[in-house]
């Protein structure tokens, strides 16, 4: 039936490393990251509805040097997510499959998820009165 | 012209014929996440280390409410469908797949529920 032993395609480890291949593969990695950002941001709703003393809790954890670090990283999954995602909407619309076009827009959705990430971070401590 | 013989199918080996509508779901999700995150990300970045009267009027605010339940709602289930796919990608055996479908789902489920509920909780806790 369906479980016999079948031929197998040859896998990641064969091919030259290229840039969409990149990008497909960090977008899946990315999506799982957001997934994670989902689950902080439930855990922070539910901490609001619980009432102020477990709230100040999480609020002292994501406020920590090592929440702080595991929101960036969220924020960059996000981005990437978010401006790789729209890459693949063009693609479905048919439009943008050349290599070169291919190659630029990947290019350009790795600087739109930095730039996407830094601005977030930069409003952020703005309005936290950093600067 | 259908080249296969009907046995095929009736083993079960055949197409299931529902893989449209979880492309085109991905799809739509996707697209009503774009301004839904923006709108989260500047929101929130805007809200970074507030104490708990903030955010819970900035929450009890009725479209804050609606948008944040609507991003909820529709973001676990377009993590789902995309978890889905990596799933089927990488467990080979039938019933790890099934098992591991099914914790999946219930996950992305009662986080769902749980984000939408605590959003509710508040909004409607007359602060």
């Amino acid at each position: 039936m369906a479980n016999r032993a079948r031929p197998l395609s040859p896998h990641l480890q064969v091919y030259r490393w290229h840039l969409t291949m990149f990008t497909s593969i960090v977008h899946r990695v990315t999506g799982v990251g957001a997934g994670v950002g989902g689950l902080l941001l439930v855990w922070w709703l539910m901490a609001a509805a619980a009432g102020p003393d477990y709230f100040d809790f999480v609020r002292s954890i994501f406020g920590a040097w090592y929440g702080r670090l595991v929101l960036f990283g969220v924020t960059w999954s996000l981005a990437f997510h978010l401006a790789n995602g729209i890459r693949h909407l063009v693609w479905d619309l048919g439009a943008g499959f050349d290599l070169k076009t291919s190659h630029t827009s990947g290019v350009i959705t790795i600087i739109a998820s930095i730039v996407l990430t830094l601005a977030v971070w930069v409003y952020a401590y703005w309005s936290m009165g950093a600067f | 012209m259908n080249f296969r013989h009907p046995i095929g199918r009736a083993r079960g080996l055949g197409s299931a014929k529902h893989g449209t509508g979880h492309f085109i779901a991905q799809r739509v999700t996707a697209v009503f996440l774009v301004p839904l995150l923006i709108w989260f990300a500047v929101a929130i970045a805007n809200l970074a280390d507030a104490d708990y009267p903030t955010i819970v009027s900035w929450v009890s605010s009725p479209i804050v409410s609606v948008l944040l339940v609507s991003l909820i709602g529709i973001g676990f289930y377009h993590l789902y469908i995309g978890l889905q796919v990596i799933v089927e990608d990488y467990v080979a055996s039938d019933l790890n797949k099934l098992v591991t479908l099914l914790i999946l789902r219930a996950v992305c489920f009662l986080l769902g529920v749980a984000g939408i509920y605590s959003v509710l909780r508040i909004s409607f806790g007359g602060f």
